[in-house]
């Protein structure tokens, strides 16, 4: 694991070992699944699904193909709605809750197939996150009243703030749909962030990026969780960014889940190295 | 290839003010200079309801991403509310341009309310469940239209449907007279109002282009699910969307009838619907000064020019269209066009868009 480095350098690098990070104790966790689950015509997609995410842990979701990951994501941000089971979020069940109000509550993703607004620019990409946070009616948009040009310079500052992570500011009048397929990923991961969540999910983030980029990727997950204080579950292929940052990993296989735990105890588990990751795989770990 | 970096859209949205105006000033020019054929000068006003309605149905079409295929049934309602509206207001010591603007505010507001109607329940739906319903809508309207009976006497406005028989008492006047429509209707709109609510139509659908609201509904075209996922209710800026455009039309139909002897519910068919999406795809989706440009053109040219070709007159005009399309829509004929212009202005032009 490549040794992380921290702009601000206020907050301790948490190891890698603890599922739950130490200054995590005493806090509710952020997310609850309990014997979650949902069915497509015969198929059951996901089953008696449980996890639990602290309030700033970087969790793992991993499992072969077709295992059910970004179903449970989409479980969780009700694009699908549970056949079975609770999901709580801070406490509060989300039972009947919307797509939007689920966002609402603190949930914010992005994408396995990259869902960018790709024919606006970037930095509208990023306003369009941030819906929610500044505020104002069509009505002060279309008569210009002062509260609009407020909240559009609000809006641009910080849009232009959360670009700054992933040093993306220069790009932002680019046309999303152009950009490089690393930085539709990133600027996904930034639109998430604006509609300031308290849990991020990322699908496949690392997903077509190369090594060098994959590298900064694992650095700049660390710093959002840091900088923003928020939890992250993050469903990944690439083990190398999977062991070294996620404090928690969950395993699934054909909806159920196998096993759980830190990295080291995923690694030396014999049924997810003979499910997942094959015995070559595990040596390579 | 699509372009890199997206420019600052203020600069083409002043551009699209500043023709507009300056078309106006060279036709009030010219017909002050009494050069205005007479056979044009009474297609100036039905022109200018063309623009609004092609505009309006670009903000559906080309900003919100839906189809619509019954945008002259919105016409259709503000046409015959506003004329009622003016016609009632008629003895009322009203100048004629006070009686206008009521008839385009009714129109517009009466073709929202129709647009809410039709809104509601469709657009809660996922998938293109709009086109249908609003083609079917275009038929409706026509056909309620039709059999539609308003009149007015000194006690108020009476009205009946399906059967002429509305009680008018003494001194009352048939206003809308079922399959006959509304004649005798006096031409009060004029061209400079036309111009007015093009304009006030541009200024609406580009502010609200470039602010939250606007950027939620183009959020809503581009990816729906992703904008759900920020946060964004799909319903509700697909409502708003809509309405207003609905409401567009409905001014645009109340200025096309009261610059009409006789207004009728076939004017306002799936024929009209059609003329005006093709004004919008052959202008370009989302593409304001493209749809002003087309529905001028598409609108004046088989009314005049093309007479002249008589039984050939819809042949030039389909290759009119189709050369048209090629134009706005091939890459080819771009560059092409790009080429002939002079280099040096597209080369200023992209040193400002940098900066
Ligand atoms: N909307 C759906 N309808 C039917 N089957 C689905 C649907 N979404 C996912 N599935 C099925 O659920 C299983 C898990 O899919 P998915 O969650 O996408 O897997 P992955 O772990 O690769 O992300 C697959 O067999 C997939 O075909
Ligand atoms: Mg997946």
């Amino acid at each position: 694991m490549p040794e992380l480095k921290f702009e601000k350098g206020k907050m301790v690098p948490v190891p890698s070992h603890s599922i739950i990070p130490e200054r995590d104790l005493g806090h509710a966790p952020v997310l609850e699944c309990s014997h979650l689950g949902v069915d497509f015509g015969g198929l059951r997609a996901v089953n008696d699904f449980n996890f639990t995410i602290g309030r700033t842990e970087i969790a793992g979701l991993i499992g072969p193909n077709g295992a059910g990951k970004t179903t449970v994501f989409n479980l969780l941000t009700k694009v699908y709605t549970p056949t079975r089971g609770t999901i709580l979020l801070n406490g509060m069940d989300t039972h009947g809750k919307t797509t939007v109000q689920i966002n609402k509550m603190g949930i914010a993703r992005t994408f396995q197939n990259i869902r960018l607004f790709s024919n606006l620019s970037v930095e509208d990409n990023v306003k369009i996150g941030l819906h929610n946070q500044k505020k104002y009616s069509a009505l002060e948009g279309i008569l210009r009243l002062p509260s609009y040009w407020k909240k559009e310079k609000e809006a641009h500052e910080r849009a232009m703030e959360l670009l700054s992570i992933f040093n993306m500011e220069y790009m932002a009048n680019w046309r999303a749909g152009n950009l490089p397929y690393g930085a539709q990923r990133r600027l996904e991961i930034v639109r998430a962030l604006a509609t300031d969540p308290c849990l991020l999910l990322l699908d496949e983030p690392a997903a077509g990026m190369n090594p060098a980029e994959t590298a900064e990727l694992m650095e700049n997950i660390v710093k959002i969780r840091d900088k923003f204080q928020i939890a992250v579950l993050l469903i990944e292929h690439d083990m190398k960014l999977v062991m070294g940052i996620c404090e928690g990993i969950c395993v699934l296989n054909f909806g159920e889940v196998i096993a759980k735990g830190t990295a080291e105890d995923i690694r030396s588990n014999p049924t997810v190295v003979e499910a997942y990751l094959g015995k070559k795989g595990a040596q390579a770990c | 290839m699509k372009r890199l970096i997206i420019r600052k859209k203020s600069r083409k949205n002043f551009l699209t003010y500043g023709i507009v105006v300056a078309a106006y000033v060279a036709l009030m020019a010219v017909m002050a200079a009494g050069a205005m054929p007479s056979a044009i000068q009474g297609l100036l006003v039905p022109m200018c309801a063309y623009i609004i309605a092609a505009v309006s149905l670009n903000l559906t079409v080309g900003v919100l991403g839906e189809l619509s295929l019954g945008h002259a049934g919105f016409m259709s309602v503000g046409a015959f509310t506003g004329c009622t509206a003016a016609m009632a207001l008629a003895n009322s010591g009203m100048p004629s341009w006070g009686r206008m603007a009521a008839a385009v505010v009714v129109g517009s507001l009466l073709a929202a309310a129709a647009g809410a109607l039709v809104g509601v329940p469709v657009l809660r739906l996922q998938g293109d469940y709009l086109a249908i319903v609003t083609l079917a809508f275009g038929e409706i309207i026509k056909t309620v239209v039709t059999n539609l009976y308003i009149g007015i006497d000194p006690q108020g406005l009476h009205f009946g449907f399906l059967k002429p028989d509305i009680g008018l008492g003494k001194g009352g006047k048939m206003i809308v007279n079922g399959p006959n429509g509304i004649s005798g209707i006096e031409k009060i709109s004029t061209l400079t109002a036309g111009f007015l609510i093009i304009l006030l139509c541009l200024v609406v659908i580009f502010n609200l282009v470039d602010s939250r609201s606007g950027r939620a509904i183009m959020a809503l075209r581009d990816n729906r699910i992703a904008a759900e996922s920020v946060g964004i209710n799909a319903t509700k800026y697909k409502l708003m969307a809509f309405v207003l455009s609905a409401a567009m039309a409905g001014a645009a139909g109340a200025l096309y009838a009261l610059s009409q002897n006789t207004v009728t519910a076939s004017k306002f068919d799936f024929n009209t619907s059609i003329l005006i999406l093709v004004f919008v795809v052959l202008g370009g989706l989302g593409n304001m000064l493209g749809s002003i440009v087309a529905a001028t053109v598409l609108y004046i040219l088989p009314e005049t020019w093309l007479r002249q070709f008589s039984d050939y007159r819809m042949l030039i005009y389909a290759v009119v269209l189709i050369g048209m399309m090629l134009v706005t829509n091939s890459q080819k004929v771009r560059t092409l066009l790009g080429k002939l212009l002079p280099q040096k202005k597209t080369k200023e032009k992209e040193g400002q868009g940098d900066a």
